[in-house]
C-alpha cells in the first residue's frame, strides 16, 4: 500500500473514532458508578439532533455542541429518574430510551432530513501539522477531535486522581458500604450519568456537525451500542478506550474507501465489518480478563434507606 | 418539612398492579399528546385518530391481527429468554434470518405442492432463525460474552445479510433495480384462512405455538427449571440444573420463533421478500413481553395492543401528517412509564412530617 493512500485512510480514522470516543467515555464515566446505561445509542442520536437545529438556527457550532451535550442529558436523567427513584430495571430503562429516543430524533428531524448546518471545519495546528506523518493524521482534524484525546485524559484524570472518581468507583463496587461511610450514593450517581451522558450527546453532535454536515434519519447507524461493546473492550478504561474507538474507526474508515473504489463485493456485505468486528472485539475481550474487571455493582439499583 | 417516606411492602399489589399498568399507559398517551400540541396539532383529535385508526372499523381490526402475528412471535421467542434473565434482544436480526430461510426454500422448490413446501420454509425459517439465536447463546453460554449487545450486532448483521441477497443474487429480473425477490409461488405462499378476509393461517400457528408454551411453562420440569433459574441462578447452579445448556437452548428457541414471524411478514403478508418487511417488529417483541410479564396469554394481548398502536399511528401519519417515528415514541414512553409506575406495586410512599 502506498502512503499517499495510508495517511488520508489514517487521518479518517480519527475522524470516524471520534464520536465513538466520546460515547465509549461517557459510558465508561456512567458505568464506572454502577450504572448501566443502554440508552447511549438513543442518546447519541437526540445529541446529535439537538446540535444540528441549534447550529441551523444560530449559526454557533459551539452553542450547538453544548445543546447537543444537554438534550442527551435530559433524555438521560428519565434514566436516572427510572433507576434510581422508581427503582426501575436498568438493562429495560435503557432499552426504553434508545427507542424513544430514535424516535424522538427521527420524529422531530423528519422535516430537516437533507438540510445542512454550519459545523467544523479541519483547524491545523501550527508546527505540530508539519511533522511528518503524524501531523496530517492527528493534526489537521477539527477541533473536536483534538478535545476528545483531552476527554480522554480528563476522564482518566477524574475516575483515578480525584476524590470524586474515588467516590465514584466506591458506589460502583458496593454502594451499601459506600452509603454506611456517609456517601450520597444517588447524587454521585447522577453526576456521573448526567456527565456521561452529555459526552453520549457530543459524540451525536460530532456526527451530525463534523463528520456529515447534513441531517438525516438514524444518523447513529448503531454507533451508540459500539460504545456500549466498547467498554466491556476497554475494560473501563479511557486510555484503551481510545484505542478501541480508532480501531473500529478504521474498519468504518476503510470500509467506505472499499465502497468507493468500487469492488465487486457487495456493499451490505462491506457494511456488515464494524458489526462483526465489535462480536469478535467482544469475544476476545471475555477471553482476556474483560468481564472480571466491570465494576461489581453495575446494572444493581440501590434500595431507598428506611 | 413533609417528606415522602419509602416503604417495601410486604407483598407485591395484585389488583393494584393492574391500576400501575394502566395508570402508565394513560400518562404515556399524555405525555405523548402533549409532543403533538407541541407541533400545534390537537392531542385531542389526535387521540381519537389513533384510536378509531386502530380499532374503529372491520378492515382496521384485521390489519391490528395481522400486524399482532409477528409481534406475537417474537415477543414470545424474547419471553422465553428474558424468563432466564437472558436479556434476547436479537428478534429483529432472527426475523430477517428467518425470512431468508423461507425465501431460500421458496425460491429453490417453487413448483413443489404447498403441503410439501410450506413444511420445508417452516423448516429453514426455523434453521436459519434459530442459528442466529444459537450462536449469542453459545457465546454467552460458554464464554459468557455480553448477551444484549452480541444479539444486538447479529441484527445490524441480519439485516445487512438479507439485503445483500436481495440487492444481489435473489433480486428479481423483471423489478426494474427495485430490491425484491420474485412473487412466491402459489405453493409457497401462507394464505388466508376464509375468503373475503386478510387474517392468514399464520393466526393458528400462533395459537399452537402459544398453548405448547404456556404447556410447557406451567406444567412440565422444565419449565419449572427455567422459572428457578430465572428467579435465582446460583441456587439453580448448587441445584444442579444445567444452567448453561438452559441459555443455548432458549436463545435458540428464541430465534425459532422470531424466523417464523419473518417467514409470516414475507410469504403471507408481503409474498415477496423486500427490505421492508423490517418494521422493527423485534423491538417492539421487547417492549411487549416486558409489558405482559412473560405470560403467553397477556403476550397476546399487548401483541394487539401494540399492534392498534401501529395501526393508528398510520391513520395519523394519514390524517395529520405525523411522522411514522410517533409511533416509537409512544412505545418508548410507555416502557418508561410503566416501568417506573412498577415502583408503587413494590414501595409504599406516605406522607410524614419531619421536625
Amino acid at each position: 500500500m502506498n502512503i499517499d493512500i495510508v495517511i488520508p485512510l489514517l487521518a479518517a480514522t480519527v475522524q470516524s473514532g471520534t464520536p465513538i470516543l466520546y460515547a465509549t467515555l461517557g459510558e465508561i464515566l456512567t458505568e464506572r458508578s454502577g450504572t448501566l446505561n443502554l440508552g447511549v445509542e438513543g442518546m447519541m442520536i437526540v445529541g446529535a439532533l439537538g446540535a444540528f437545529l441549534t447550529a441551523m438556527f444560530t449559526g454557533s457550532p459551539t452553542l450547538a455542541v453544548l445543546v447537543g451535550g444537554l438534550s442527551a442529558s435530559l433524555l438521560g436523567s428519565l434514566h436516572g429518574l427510572v433507576c434510581f427513584h422508581f427503582m426501575g430495571n436498568q438493562v429495560v430503562s435503557g432499552l426504553a430510551l434508545t427507542i424513544l429516543g430514535t424516535g424522538l430524533a427521527n420524529y422531530l428531524g423528519t422535516p430537516f432530513v437533507g438540510r445542512s448546518a454550519p459545523g467544523f471545519d479541519p483547524l491545523r495546528v501550527p508546527i505540530l501539522e508539519n511533522i511528518p506523518i503524524l501531523g496530517p493524521i492527528l493534526f489537521r482534524q477539527d477541533i473536536l477531535v483534538y478535545a476528545s484525546l483531552l476527554t480522554a485524559i480528563g476522564v482518566w484524570f477524574l475516575l483515578t486522581k480525584t476524590r470524586w472518581g474515588l467516590h465514584i468507583r466506591a458506589v460502583g463496587e458496593h454502594p451499601e458500604a459506600a452509603r454506611t461511610t456517609g456517601l450520597n450514593v444517588p447524587l454521585l450517581r447522577w453526576s456521573a450519568l448526567v456527565l456521561g451522558t452529555f459526552l453520549a450527546g457530543v459524540g451525536g453532535a460530532y456526527l451530525s456537525l463534523a463528520y456529515t454536515h447534513l441531517w438525516t434519519n438514524n444518523l447513529t447507524a448503531g454507533r451508540g451500542w459500539i460504545a456500549v461493546a466498547l467498554v466491556i473492550f476497554a475494560f473501563w478504561r479511557p486510555g484503551r478506550a481510545v484505542f478501541g474507538a480508532y480501531l473500529f474507526g478504521g474498519v468504518m474508515a476503510w470500509q467506505f474507501r472499499l465502497q468507493a473504489t468500487g469492488t465487486t463485493l457487495p456493499s451490505s456485505l462491506l457494511m456488515m465489518l464494524p458489526y462483526a468486528l465489535t462480536v469478535i472485539a467482544l469475544v476476545m475481550a471475555s477471553r482476556g480478563r474483560g468481564v472480571r474487571e466491570a465494576p461489581a455493582a453495575l446494572g444493581v439499583n440501590v434500595e431507598p434507606a428506611d | 418539612m413533609t417528606t415522602f417516606r419509602v416503604k417495601r411492602r410486604q407483598a407485591p399489589l395484585t389488583w393494584g398492579a393492574c391500576l400501575v399498568l394502566v395508570g402508565g399507559v394513560v400518562l404515556a398517551l399524555g405525555a405523548s399528546g402533549a409532543l403533538l400540541a407541541l407541533q400545534g396539532k390537537s392531542p385531542a383529535q389526535g387521540l381519537v385518530l389513533l384510536l378509531t385508526g386502530a380499532f374503529g372499523s372491520v378492515w382496521a381490526l384485521e390489519d391490528c391481527v395481522i400486524k399482532a402475528i409477528p409481534i406475537f412471535l417474537c415477543s414470545l421467542g424474547v419471553a422465553v429468554t428474558f424468563r432466564l434473565q437472558i436479556w434476547n434482544i436479537g428478534a429483529e436480526g432472527q426475523f430477517a434470518l428467518g425470512a431468508v430461510g423461507a425465501t431460500w426454500a421458496a425460491l429453490t422448490f417453487p413448483d413443489l405442492h404447498p403441503a410439501l413446501l410450506l413444511p420445508i420454509m417452516f423448516s429453514a425459517a426455523a434453521l436459519a432463525g434459530g442459528f442466529w439465536g444459537f450462536v449469542p447463546g453459545v457465546l454467552r453460554a460458554g464464554l459468557g460474552v455480553n448477551e444484549i449487545i452480541v444479539t444486538l450486532m447479529f441484527n445490524y448483521l441480519g439485516i445487512l445479510l438479507m439485503e445483500a441477497l436481495v440487492y444481489g443474487p435473489w433480486k428479481d429480473p423483471a423489478s426494474f433495480g427495485m430490491p425484491m425477490t420474485p412473487l412466491f409461488s402459489n405453493g409457497a405462499t401462507v394464505s388466508a384462512i376464509s375468503e373475503g378476509t386478510a387474517i392468514h393461517w399464520g393466526v393458528v400457528v400462533c395459537l399452537i405455538v402459544g398453548a405448547a408454551l404456556s404447556i410447557v411453562f406451567r406444567f412440565t420440569r422444565l419449565g419449572f427449571v427455567l422459572q428457578a433459574c430465572g428467579e435465582n441462578v446460583k441456587a439453580a447452579r448448587y441445584a444442579r440444573f444445567p444452567y448453561r445448556r438452559l441459555i443455548v437452548l432458549v436463545m435458540a428457541v428464541g430465534g425459532v420463533l422470531a424466523g417464523w414471524a419473518g417467514l409470516m411478514e414475507a410469504s403471507a403478508t408481503v409474498g415477496r421478500l423486500q427490505p421492508s418487511i423490517m418494521a422493527g417488529y423485534g423491538y417492539t417483541a421487547i417492549i411487549v413481553a416486558w409489558l405482559a410479564r412473560l405470560s403467553p396469554f397477556r403476550i397476546a394481548l399487548a401483541s394487539f395492543l401494540l399492534a392498534g398502536l401501529r395501526v393508528g399511528v398510520e391513520n395519523l401519519q394519514l390524517e395529520l401528517q405525523v411522522p411514522a417515528a410517533f409511533g416509537g415514541i409512544v412505545e418508548g414512553m410507555i416502557l418508561i412509564f410503566v416501568l417506573a409506575a412498577g415502583f408503587f406495586s413494590t414501595y409504599s410512599l406516605s406522607l410524614i412530617r419531619r421536625p
